[in-house]
């Protein structure tokens, strides 16, 4: 039996780049799973260099996982993986890049300078 | 280089490390320094927590700290420390009404007192909560308001401390990771206050948020403080199983379990609690550590759950009654695909909490001059088993002596001068893994690879063969450190941090299997299947250390 994959693009990039460069990852598929399982599962098993901010991981309380997915503002965390079309994830818009689908969300008093 | 300089550098930013900034610059320092690996208030296991708070407030009948204390030392199996148990139970009460004078928005009852309900191994009703579920971000929300109010705290976010500066054997600052730019930061500091939390996230199966890996026990090791009571490690008993559940707190099913008597029942559908002494006829009553045992054995005995759990039912529940008890809840899960009616969840052990720590007094100091720890990072208090609703105000009682303890310290101390060559390594340490660094394996690979390990030989059963079997792929994980693949890049370049994390891990693993293999008993938190007994003569701490080449020792012997 062939495992369901599903399959992601992924902007990447750091805040120097100003092209824009998708990458495609194709993740073991699971129900119910997330899109920050998957990115989770591809840092850990194909590309530990894909940066993605999280902290609670699955209880979305530490609201640090907003990205765009599919054009769409969202958690990864609680947006499900799906299998049926290859989905789309981009940094949160209106905020500086600083790599792949990290931006600098910390309020200006949080930064050092 | 960024160099900082501070009265009192805080490490983390959960409960214990925002509430000790508070009283820091409440006890007088001008200068307080809060750094978090994560965002200020978002990481750590404060903000995660949907459960209770136990504080002796007698809102719903007689209480009183003395009586809290009693029910802390049960729990804890004879290895509480008793002053630091004491100084929980005593002053948990002002800080909840301080938390609720900050508008924290405890639940109340139609007559305006505080709710409390009744949690397991409490014998009176003392556990004040947030609804719905909301305890741990009601906190961290009511404490960042507090912070960002006060001058003297200066909140950094993507602050990574990696190693301790200690000078003639006292600390006297940090060198850190700027993630967000993959650039050493030194802090010099008159005094310092650990505050990192647990090391759940060392275990396969946790509760933990990313970044409570335990690296917390290894700065506090390698600048020469001991930790105690490391083998005790909580698993929380029903931690959620399956169906696979988003948005929630795995350990989210316990508030329902004692506000509306949910079931536990095993394969078959069968009570099974009762076959190990404890009897739930009269209210939900076991204690953790039990209810664990019973639970893992019920699975080895192949009568678990088609995921390897057990059942957890509400169906003996009444529609109005479930959905007066969860309100919004009912409909995140509905959208999870779970409906209490209809069919139960399976649930199992999950780890959730440290009761081991940095060996600390009652003013939250180490043996370190300068060197301080609050909350889950401090050990001592609990014993072999955490009582449940004890670590928010653990949180916030002990963030508040340590930060007072710390702006003492540093009140008179003068900015200690670093000594040439101070820090280098460290710094060098940093600027050279942001180069990049071929190699086979990346940091996060060994990092599930310890997971694993540690969920496997030293989670809630163990055996001397599993604990040697784990102590030697740690040593391995240990030794494979230095040549962890890591991609160049400094701009928050995630395994950077991961590297990092990994080497605080290890060593916070290897403190847990070793403090495990010496204890030949059985207690509390802690079961080992070839001494399966309590044994009165092992009822004290042992103590870890660190010898000057990196060795672990317990109670002074390797």
């Amino acid at each position: 039996m062939t495992k369901t994959i599903a399959r992601l693009r992924v902007r990447r990039g750091t805040a120097g780049e100003a092209v824009s460069r998708y990458q495609e990852f194709a993740v073991p598929f699971e129900p119910g799973t997330t899109v920050l399982d998957a990115l989770i599962s591809i840092r850990s098993q194909q590309d530990p260099s894909l940066a993605i901010r999280y902290s609670c991981i699955n209880a979305n309380v530490c609201k640090e996982c907003l990205i765009a997915i599919d054009g769409e503002v969202r958690y990864a965390c609680t947006t499900r993986l799906r299998h049926d079309a290859v989905m789309t994830l981009d940094p949160l818009p209106g905020k500086p890049v600083l790599r792949d689908l990290v931006t600098e969300t910390r309020p200006p008093r949080e930064r050092l300078k | 280089m960024t160099q900082l300089a501070t009265d009192v550098l805080i490490v983390g930013a959960g409960g214990a490390g925002m509430y000790a900034a508070i009283a820091a610059a409440r006890a007088g320092a001008e200068h307080v320094l809060l750094a978090d690996k994560s965002l200020v208030g978002r990481g750590g296991a404060t903000v995660m927590a949907q459960m209770t708070v136990a504080a002796a407030l007698g809102e719903e009948c007689p209480d009183d700290w003395q009586v809290h204390l009693a029910d802390t030392l049960a729990a804890g199996r004879g290895l509480c420390d008793e002053k630091l148990a004491a100084l929980l139970c005593r002053d948990a009460p002002t800080r909840i009404r301080e938390m609720d004078e900050w508008r924290v928005g405890w639940a109340r009852r139609e007559h305006g007192r505080i709710a409390q309900v009744t949690a397991p191994g409490h014998s009176r009703p003392r556990c004040c909560y947030v609804d719905f579920l909301n305890t741990g971000p009601a906190v961290a929300a009511t404490l960042r308001r507090r912070i960002g109010q006060i001058a003297a705290i200066k909140r950094v976010s993507n602050l990574a401390v990696t190693d301790l500066v200690v000078c003639n054997e006292e600390a006297v600052g940090a060198v850190a990771l700027d993630i967000a730019e993959g650039e050493p930061v030194t802090i010099a500091a008159k005094a310092i206050v650990i505050a990192t939390g647990g090391l759940t996230r060392i275990y396969q199966r946790n509760s933990a948020s990313a970044n409570m890996g335990g690296d917390g026990y290894a700065l506090a090791l390698a600048a020469g403080a001991e930790l105690l009571d490391m083998e005790f490690v909580q698993f929380f008993p029903i931690g959620h199983l399956a169906p696979r559940l988003v948005g929630m707190d795995p350990i989210m099913w316990d508030p329902f379990r004692y506000k509306l008597g949910g079931r536990l029942l095993d394969g078959a559908g069968r009570e099974f609690l009762g076959d190990y002494g404890s009897d739930e006829t009269a209210g939900y009553t076991t204690p953790r550590d039990i209810a664990t045992y019973a639970i893992q054995k019920e699975v080895a005995a192949g009568r678990g759950s088609p995921h390897g759990g057990v059942y957890l039912s509400f169906a003996h529940v009444p529609r109005s009654a479930l959905e007066g008890a969860f309100g919004p809840v009912i409909e995140r899960l509905a959208q999870n695909g779970i409906d209490l009616g209809a069919a139960p969840i399976e649930v199992a052990p999950i780890a959730h909490y440290h009761m081991g720590g940095i060996a600390v007094d009652e003013r939250m100091a180490s043996r370190v001059p300068g060197l301080f720890a609050a909350g889950e990072a401090a050990g001592g208090a609990n014993g072999a088993n955490r009582l449940s609703g004890n670590a928010i105000p653990e949180a916030l009682v002990f963030g508040e002596q340590a930060g007072t303890a710390a702006a003492g310290f540093a009140t008179g101390r003068r900015l200690p001068d670093w000594p040439n060559g101070a820090g280098a390594s460290a710094v060098a340490q940093i600027r050279s893994l942001a180069d990049g660094r071929g190699g086979d394996i990346a940091a996060v690979e060994l990092l599930d690879e310890l997971r694993e390990v540690m969920w496997r030989d030293v989670g809630p059963f163990r055996t001397a063969d599993g604990l040697a079997h784990a102590i030697a792929t740690l040593e391995k994980i240990r030794r494979a450190l230095p040549d962890a693949a890591v991609p160049a890049g400094r701009q928050f370049n995630s395994a950077l941090a991961e590297w990092f994390e990994l080497r605080g891990s290890v060593i916070a693993a290897q403190a847990v299997a070793h403090a495990a293999a010496v204890r030949r008993e059985s207690r509390g938190a802690h079961q080992r299947e070839d001494f399966p007994d309590t044994d009165p003569g092992w009822a004290r701490s042992r103590r870890i250390a660190m010898t000057s080449d990196g060795a672990l020792i317990v109670d002074g012997r390797k």
